[in-house]
């Protein structure tokens, strides 16, 4: 059972107001327990939580690099092994880190079936770096390397999907969660860390300051996704979507309307052509997992 | 007990007798016969390891850090591409301090693509904050690595090392050696204790980032360590010695220097080619000496001022290039015989694995005696 | 202090830096509204909000950044937002 008291990550860090992936990172603790090692790629989370010697980690944690994060578990869930401890070993790291320049370490990694867990706080670019893209990136997402402009809509490509790639890897539990949805996140991270073999949860994280919305809304834009269809709360079993959840889809529009990183779809006049083609993705989003009600 | 080994096999024995609790490592020539004969162990079961076979050496390196991290005595192999493939992680280990063992099979770098022998890989490493020790033969290279982990895991000085050992020259060929038995080891090597470890009971953060207002300091005592290795290999050098009967005390071993006019400065197995070489000099009446540098870092700038203070004419023989400067290996004699009357001149050669002869060695003693240096020895003229 | 080798620490180091010095505006809670449903202390992202007793929600102003993503949440509307007085 979680234990909602448990406070693992402590005050004093230097997040942004309101930051999703901090959020993220107190409920992701809270179901992984005080019996784990975490691991963290470089990003905004480690930068925010680790100046020397200001650490806000209440239990084990490490950085080494932007790119090796799985392997580094790797080696420490091989060690642990050696001497027979029983400490989990989680990665949690940006969704550059993961889906991006961190694949080949993640692959490996989920190849080998290490029995640990990775969960990418998903806010969808580089924001350590200042809202740079990345291979999540949603489509038409304006970000500083993908910016809307007189002759471009932002984003050109769609998430990569890295839960059926790790899926595919032969996974046994993959599921993808937001931190709008705290006691279903943490029940995730609870079942992640107690199934053996590499598990994978990828973790909606909105980003106020490279989103382009205000601090307190940080929950309402995250569960935004989720009603819209945008983003899909589900579970996969040994590569077999099991639950995702239902929900009554309201138009992207309720979405992409509130952040400033698509305020280039509805000015200078709403561009309806160009919304219909998120919709789209929504659309198949809900088909594919069945969440209509 | 004398055996007859490859010096792959003698290698991959004796880090079996180190009992390293986490091997990673990825497939690459001339280093695969090391990483091979250590999972056979583990299939067997006469080493008691968790061996992964990551996807990259990127990985490997990486997956070593974490195991080190996590209380493990730790070991990888590579050489060449590997190695730098593995750049990246190699600053970020001795950074953090993590006594890892690595065995450098050393081979030319691309491009042109080439699996033969220079020392070019691990001397590219030269900054990255690793202990860097040159086997001559496979004895050396066998007890280089018992040696490494005795002074990388003392707490006076918790940093990586690469045991750079020819490949092909060494890795592939079979000598005779003297391989230690466990309980010599173990009374040698005491279990790894780490200084600080990821745990549960006692929680770290490890590999935090430093602010201006600390990372200078950071470097300032990864120097400080790397210049406290000097007193701990003469030390474990020493203790080796009286332990397995080869004294590795010196950071540089000196050959028919006493009464030398001439010295050679070399690094790894092109040395055994220049002793017969000098002894055949000698024969005619040359006064030429070897002074062979063992531990390129931290670097035996005192060492080899002393060993060479009345030698008139030093060649270096560089099995590398910094390309638009000199031989690395030159580079630093020459700062240490800064102010000197002693004429350094510099040989870049055997690159890529083109042989070195003892009339190489003596053609380059001819030169540098005339005051010709500071040259590649021994390119086809007709090729360019 | 020297260093510590390989750029390590133990926990309860970020305390010293106390963020409430970002604040722009302040969470007033009235416990009168509270549902006691614990939704604060879970989501906020500094882990700062204290649970003292039932539908005893107190942040600590050391810490707090003024987000506002409590106030925002609160199923009972029982999180005002203050501007500062500096």
């Amino acid at each position: 059972m979680v234990d909602k008291t448990l406070e693992l990550f402590e005050c004093g860090h230097r997040a942004c107001g309101g930051c999703g992936a901090s959020s993220a990172v107190r409920m992701i603790l809270k179901g992984a327990g005080e019996d784990t090692i975490v691991v963290s790629p470089t990003g905004c989370l480690e930068v925010f939580s680790t100046p020397y010697p200001e650490t806000a980690w209440k239990v084990p944690w490490i950085h080494s690099l932007f790119e090796n994060a799985s392997a580094v578990a790797s080696g420490i869930e091989a060690s642990l092994k050696r001497q027979g401890r029983k400490e989990k070993v989680v990665v949690i790291g940006g969704d550059g880190a993961t889906v991006d320049i961190g694949m080949l370490c993640l692959s490996g990694a989920f190849e080998r079936n290490h029995d640990i867990t990775y969960i990418c706080y998903d806010n969808e670019a580089y924001m350590n770096t200042g809202i740079q893209r990345s291979g999540a990136t949603p489509f038409d997402a304006s970000t500083t390397t993908s910016p809307a402009g007189s002759c471009s809509m932002g984003n050109k490509h769609q998430k990569k999907d890295i839960p059926a790639i790790l899926a595919a890897h032969g996974a046994p539990y993959v599921a993808t969660a937001t931190m709008a949805y705290p006691t279903d996140l943490m029940k995730k991270v609870e079942t992640a860390v107690n199934t053996p073999g590499a598990c994978y949860i990828q973790v909606h994280a909105p980003c106020c300051t490279g989103w382009g919305f205000d601090g307190s809304k940080t929950i309402e834009v995250g569960k935004l996704a989720v009603e819209t269809g945008l983003w899909v709360n589900y579970e996969m079993i040994d590569g077999v979507v099991k639950k995702a959840k239902k929900v009554k889809r309201k138009p992207v529009e309720d979405y992409l309307s509130v952040q400033k990183r698509f305020r280039h779809l509805f000015k200078p006049q709403k561009n309806d052509e160009e919304i219909a083609k998120v919709q789209a993705i929504a659309d198949r989003n809900a088909e594919k997992f069945g969440i209509d009600l | 007990m004398k055996q007859i080994l490859e010096g792959s096999h003698a290698v991959a024995e004796a880090t079996r007798l180190c009992r390293p609790e986490v091997i990673a490592a990825y497939p690459i020539t001339p280093q695969t016969h090391i990483v091979e004969a250590l999972a056979q162990m583990v299939a067997d079961c006469r080493l008691q390891s968790e061996y992964i076979c990551v996807e990259s050496e990127f990985s490997a390196l990486s997956a070593c850090l974490g195991a080190s991290a996590a209380g493990s005595r730790t070991y990888s192999a590579t050489t060449s591409q590997g190695l730098a493939l593995m750049f990246e992680v190699c600053f970020n280990v001795a950074g953090m301090r993590l006594p890892i063992v690595m065995t450098i099979a050393n081979r030319a770098l691309s491009a042109p693509l080439s699996i033969w022998n220079d020392q070019q890989d691990s001397i590219a490493l030269r900054d990255s904050g690793w202990i860097q020790l040159y086997a001559e033969d496979n004895q050396e290279a066998l007890d280089l690595h018992i040696l490494a982990y005795r002074v990388c895991e003392d707490h006076d000085i918790l940093l990586p090392a690469f045991v750079c050992f020819d490949g092909f020259i060494l890795t592939h060929t079979y000598e005779p050696v003297d391989m230690p038995t466990q309980e010599e080891v173990d009374a040698y090597l005491p279990a790894f204790n780490p200084y600080q470890k990821l745990d549960a009971k006692d929680p770290i953060s490890f590999g935090m980032y430093a602010t201006p207002d600390y990372y200078l300091e950071f470097r300032y005592e990864n120097q400080r360590a790397m210049l406290r290795t000097k007193e701990a290999i003469r030390k474990y050098g020493a203790l080796f010695g009286e332990q397995f009967g080869r004294d590795y005390s010196g950071l540089v071993e000196g050959y028919k220097l006493e009464d030398a006019e001439v010295a050679i400065i070399a690094m790894g197995s092109i040395c055994g080619t220049v002793k017969d070489a000098i002894d055949e000099m000698r024969a005619d009446g040359k006064k030429v000496g070897l002074l062979k540098i063992r531990c390129y870092r931290p670097f035996p700038d005192e060492e080899i001022a002393a060993a060479l203070s009345h030698i008139k004419t030093v060649a270096v023989l560089d099995k590398n290039i910094s390309l638009g400067s000199k031989g690395a290996v030159a580079l630093e004699v020459k700062d240490a015989l800064y102010g000197s009357s002693i004429d350094v001149y510099d040989y870049i050669l055997g690159l890529g694995g083109r042989d070195i002869r003892k009339k190489d060695i003596k053609a380059i003693v001819d030169l540098a005696e005339k005051g010709s240096g500071d040259m590649f020895y021994g390119l086809r003229e007709e090729l360019l | 202090m020297p260093l510590n080798i390989g750029c390590t620490a133990r926990p309860g180091k970020s305390r010293d830096n106390r963020t409430g010095s970002w604040r722009v505006f302040y969470p007033v809670f009235v416990k009168d509204k509270c549902t006691g449903c614990g939704i604060c202390t879970l989501i906020c992202p500094e882990g700062c909000i204290e649970v003292k007793g039932e539908k005893e929600y107190v942040p600590d102003l050391n810490y707090c950044k003024g987000c506002g993503l409590c106030a925002e949440e609160c199923p009972g509307d029982a999180i005002m937002m203050e501007k500062e007085e500096k």
